[in-house]
């Protein structure tokens, strides 16, 4: 179950992808956008596969993994891609596969990898879409969205304005599934782990999991939320029963619940090392110096984000010694006074 | 207890920063000088003083490139240690290309023992990172790092700041190194102050989400040692989610270190701790 695009050379994937905007007709309805290249993983269910690269304009902002889900009445999408540009594909590459329209939207996270090209889905149906996504997802992008569009200007040299950042219309507190006729999603917002905003789709029929970026694979995982969260929700994600899972980044697979082995080695050893580091007084910039990737795995990227996660690991972890009860709530001019460890002899 | 005074000067280099406007696109570190922002806090904070560049009074140390935009460690060093005769008596930390590029002005006094601090700093953008001391004779020395911002999903807010504000003013205090290996008398002791905010710099009112939050941050540290001031500092959201400080004082004798902490909020926040040197 392996998606064949991952594994096409990139000339020949190109090839093909050209070969179809020829063929197709729909295309046209579209201008001249090329699609995407997706494979259905499952009946139904379309994957395209990003590069397993960090974002940027090497890569045309590919490196998510994006997808779509169709039923009887109309079609989901999971995922629009790091630019706008990519969202088009994905659109075009949505009206080969079928002429149903585009009922739902959902943004796994706020990631930029995974959400600006949301703007190309704005009018791909009437109604319009509804875009969907945990209900943490609008403050965490809110906070930065300034700074998707500064990167996106400064490293792609495309200008977005604020107004075509798109915000969820369904916020998912806990679960809520979506019926795309005889066909439904089921749809979970996490506790924070990859980020303060993760969400998963289930589709029920073919047992298929988008677990976005709850799993990496091959990428190293690259962690902006919690650590003990993340390695606390992978437990509750093995329960699952998943025939086939497509990851954030990496190869789809079928391995379940294998495939969520080396990230939790890796999520696993990065807490013992950074416990070790604490309690041996390294400061942050030190813990970054000395602790290594775990010998013996074949990441991708670790040059990019490990010394990254680490200092995430170390900023969360720090923390956690000695859990005392929370603070009385301070109130203007009030003082209210801890006691700090005793030092010295 | 509270300067305010010393607060007009932070807030009025953070209004310049904003309208400074697009902030500068620039992907090399080739020419300090010519950073135009650079230019208007040089000239508001320092005049026309002259400022060496020498490196035999101060050190920066930052990474090449921010691993993670919300928490990036910078280390300052000074070369001597404060005597009444000659000491620091402040560093400005200042990140050109942040929307408030003051990030943080120290004080330091002799009973610092030395003026060394550590910090996690948020880098919004490629950019210069300077540390000015300023030593108790007037004279102006810096050490300039060029820090290159980090790629996509990283960002200077942080990652989760309902959790950062569920423990809002817990506080960390402690001294470094064993009773053990404890220096001489002479010899200054580390300390490290961590303290659990948000340290947010707000968000304006978003017209799709209709979210809107205040600014949020720790401004003013002050720490004293028995009746001695050994470090404060005017700080603001530069500074990384809960700000993390190391930097040393010289203790005498039996005596409580203790931490002020105020945000822009005015809460305060307070925490101790007794320290007596071994024998």
């Amino acid at each position: 179950m392996r998606g064949t695009s991952s594994t096409l050379p990139r000339w020949l994937a190109q090839a093909l992808t050209a070969a179809l905007l020829c063929a197709s007709a729909s295309a046209q309805r579209v201008g001249a956008v090329a699609p995407l290249a997706v494979t259905q993983v499952q009946p139904g269910v379309f994957v395209h596969i990003g590069a397993l690269e960090d974002w940027g304009p090497a890569n045309r902002g590919d490196v998510a993994n994006l997808g779509f889900v169709v039923g009887s009445r109309c079609v989901a999408v999971i995922d629009s891609g790091g630019t706008p540009g990519i969202g088009q594909a994905l659109r075009a590459a949505v009206e080969i596969a079928t002429t149903l329209p585009v009922c739902y939207v959902v943004h796994t996270h706020a990631h930029p990898d995974h959400m600006l090209g949301a703007v190309a889905f704005v009018d791909a149906s009437r109604p319009a879409p509804q875009f969907v996504a945990s209900a943490g997802f609008a403050r965490t992008l809110t906070a930065r969205a300034p700074y998707y569009l500064n990167a996106l200007q400064r490293d792609f040299g495309i200008a977005l304005t604020h107004a075509q950042i798109v915000y969820p219309s369904i916020g998912v507190a806990n679960t809520m599934d979506i019926d795309l006729g005889d066909r439904v999603l089921a749809l979970r917002a996490w506790p924070t782990a990859h980020t303060d905003n993760d969400l998963s789709v289930y589709d029920r029929r073919t047992r298929t999991l988008f677990a976005s970026d709850l799993l990496f694979m091959r990428h190293l995982p690259v962690l902006d939320g919690n650590l003990r969260g993340w390695i606390s929700v992978m437990a509750d994600l093995k329960g699952l029963d998943v025939a086939t899972v497509v990851p954030g980044h990496g190869p789809v697979s079928s391995d379940w619940p294998a495939a969520v082995d080396a990230q939790a080695d890796y999520l696993n050893t990065l807490l013992r090392d950074t416990r070790a580091a604490l309690r041996n007084r390294l400061t942050i910039q030190e813990a970054v110096e000395r602790i290594g990737t775990p010998s013996g795995s074949n990441w991708l990227l670790t040059d990019r984000f490990h010394r990254r996660n680490v200092t995430a690991a170390y900023a969360e972890l720090e923390w956690e010694e000695d859990d005392p009860p929370k603070p009385a709530a301070p109130s203007p001019a009030a003082s209210s006074a801890h006691s700090g460890r005793i030092g010295g002899g | 207890m509270i300067n305010t005074t010393r607060f007009l000067g932070i807030g009025t280099l953070l209004v310049l920063g904003l309208c400074a406007g697009a902030r500068a696109q620039i992907k090399s570190g080739d020419d300090p000088e010519a950073s135009p922002i650079w230019q208007k806090v040089r000239a508001s904070l320092f005049q026309s003083r002259p400022i060496a560049s020498t490196g035999d009074v101060i050190s920066l140390e930052a990474p090449v490139r921010a691993d993670d935009a919300a928490i990036v460690p910078v280390a300052i060093k000074t070369r001597f240690p404060q005597a009444s005769s000659r000491y620091v008596d402040k560093i400005y930390l200042i990140i050109d290309n942040n929307p408030s590029p003051v990030a943080a002005v120290f004080q330091f006094t002799p009973s610092s023992g030395r003026a060394d601090i550590e910090t996690r700093v948020r880098i919004d953008e490629y950019t210069h990172v300077r540390a000015v001391a300023e030593t108790n004779d007037g004279q102006l020395h810096m050490s300039t790092r060029f820090v290159k911002a980090s790629g996509g999903c990283s960002a200077p807010p942080g990652k989760d700041a309902q959790a950062a504000l569920a423990t809002l003013g817990r506080m960390k205090f402690r001294v470094e190194g064993d009773a053990a290996d404890t220096p001489s008398a002479s010899q200054p002791v580390l300390a490290q102050l961590m303290i659990s905010h948000p340290n947010s710099s707000g968000l304006a009112m978003d017209q799709v989400t209709r979210l809107f939050t205040p600014a949020h941050f720790v401004r003013q540290i002050r720490i004293t040692y028995g009746a001695q001031i050994v470090m404060s500092a005017d700080v603001d959201f530069s500074i990384s989610e809960n700000p993390n400080f190391r930097f040393y004082f010289l203790p005498r004798g039996d005596g409580e270190l203790r931490a002020e902490v105020v945000d822009s909020n005015d809460l305060r926040f307070t925490s101790a701790l007794k320290y007596r040197r071994p024998e």
